[in-house]
């Protein structure tokens, strides 16, 4: 293949080196995150986390891990840097968003360090183009200091279910609270917009539902324009997890499946808007 | 840009009559919009019938049968306003000569260049685009934030024969590049052409100067000029 007889030679420099079959895989993914112009990536020997924050409320993380690349090679312990989403995004898509069947873009992407540019060589059917992206140092992630043990409820759904919900949701509501209870409602969405107020719930048994651990009954408000920036990656995934801790910060993490069976996993932490007391 | 359809391909009855046996063409100046609205309404035409006629002002009057239910048909008219141009004008109206051009070179397929150019133009508002004589064309954008560049290889180089266009090209090193910087936008424009399907697409190139464009089908060509920007 020409792309990795290039790479050869170009790879003595490359602190970072990565290659994929199929473009598409990675592109959907940063699609869905891609509410912001920025995005910092961070490699490390588990593979390539991009990562976008709102406002210092909302941050995205997508997980696209070592063994979907065809190839991916660093040179240390873990490499960061910072782009411009929306021009990697226009970089990706260079030979066009659909393909026919059968076409697909194939990606290299090398890093040489701090200061130099990301460079990408796409090829489809013959045809190389070569980007280079002008890199900014990378900007610290927060960190929303949400760890598995003080997780007070988390539910596993379909993302069919959830999907249904968030398309129907009043975007006049300035807020979408969440409920998780032990005991009814379960779960519940619920949004106060011009139209009055809705509540989506799902029964704990639901067949929906695959997992359900809720220790305590928790309601937040979480601002719904930081929250729509999670409905692209949602409309990409098959499964879900909500979860919320002592805080009643919000963890909501997707299971994305390309076509070719590849798994990446992108993440959402959401600060709540405003406490409201338990029952 | 100069289009070209041999009438005979187009038409089942064509009557001409010019200026005069000498001079026997007639110069007409049409807002484009005027004339791709009428052919709207007639694109499911049974018939159409085309001719210069003198309403209020000289017009193209299109007439176009249309199919319909009943067994009278439905005809509708359009009398599109013209403007004569007088003899003395035409020759602002010749079909521009090829440049003397650097390089002449055969574009890689319209679809892939299309969706390159439509990219690139989320990108840079220039766009350089270059080729030589072994086949080679690149489209580059370059700016603060990015540079981008796609490879065209094999594509090709037509032979144009010995002509007076050809004298700048016969000293051209074969391995270096012709470019000129283009706006983007008229790229795109003249890429929206790709969509009749010309059996042969071509750019000669003037380095630093102009972009010539031609697209060829059996019974019509369209020839794009693009000058280059600073």
């Amino acid at each position: 293949m020409p792309l990795s007889t290039r790479s050869q030679d170009g790879d003595e420099g490359c602190v970072l080196a990565a290659a994929l079959d199929n473009v598409r895989n990675l592109s959907n993914i940063l699609k869905a995150i891609s509410f912001k112009d920025h995005a910092v990536f961070t490699a490390t020997r588990d593979g390539l986390k991009v990562t976008v924050e709102d406002s210092k409320c909302l941050q995205a993380n997508a997980f696209i891990q070592t063994d979907v690349f065809q190839e991916f090679a660093l040179r240390e312990e873990s490499v960061g840097f910072q782009v411009n989403l929306t021009v990697l995004l226009d970089c990706l898509a260079i030979f066009g968003c659909s393909s026919a069947p059968g076409v697909s873009t194939a990606l290299r992407m090398c890093y040489n360090g701090y200061g130099y540019p990301l460079t990408l060589y796409l090829e489809e059917g013959g045809v190389v183009t070569v980007c280079k992206i002008n890199t900014q140092e990378p900007e610290e992630p927060i960190d929303f200091d949400f760890c598995s043990t003080n997780v007070t409820n988390k539910v596993i759904l379909q993302s069919e279910s959830l999907k249904e919900a968030f398309s129907e949701l009043d975007m006049t509501s300035e807020v979408l609270q969440i409920t998780m209870s032990p005991s009814q409602p379960f779960f519940r969405l619920s949004t106060f917009g011009n139209s009055g107020n809705a509540h989506y719930d799902y029964p704990k048994d639901s067949d929906m539902m695959e997992l359900f651990q809720c220790t305590k009954t928790q309601t937040n408000r979480y601002k719904m324009s930081l929250l729509k920036s999670s409905t692209k990656a949602l409309a990409l995934s098959c499964k879900a997890s909500v979860r919320t801790d002592s805080r009643g910060f919000l963890s909501l993490q997707y299971l994305v499946r390309s076509d070719d069976g590849q798994i990446c996993f992108v993440e959402y932490y959401c600060c709540p808007d405003e406490e409201v007391d338990e029952e | 840009m100069w289009c070209e359809l041999l009438q005979v391909n187009f038409f089942d009855e064509y009557q001409m009559e010019g200026l005069s046996p000498e001079a026997n063409e007639i110069c007409l100046e049409v807002a484009p919009e005027n004339i791709s609205r009428a052919l709207k309404t007639a694109q499911n035409a049974k018939a159409v019938k085309v001719k210069l006629t003198k309403k209020h002002c000289p017009c193209l009057t299109l007439s176009a049968e249309l199919p319909s239910l009943s067994s009278i048909s439905r005809v509708v008219t359009h009398d599109i306003p013209v403007e004569v141009i007088p003899r003395r004008l035409w020759h602002e109206f010749k079909e521009p000569t090829v440049p003397d051009f650097d390089v002449s070179i055969y574009l890689p397929p319209l679809k892939t260049m299309k969706n390159v150019v439509d990219r690139m133009k989320n990108l840079s508002n220039i766009l350089v685009l270059e080729a030589n004589l072994g086949g080679e064309m690149n489209l580059k954008i370059e700016t603060d934030l990015v540079s981008v560049t796609t490879h065209f290889k094999d594509l090709g180089n037509p032979p144009w024969g010995d002509s007076a266009s050809q004298s700048r090209s016969q000293s051209w090193d074969p391995e270096a590049m012709a470019h000129a910087r283009v706006d983007v936008r008229k790229l795109q424009q003249f890429l929206i052409g790709q969509q009749i399907n010309p059996s042969k697409a071509m750019c000669n190139i003037v380095h630093n100067r102009i972009v010539h464009l031609i697209l060829l089908q059996e019974d019509m060509s369209l020839q794009y000029f693009i000058p280059a920007v600073a």
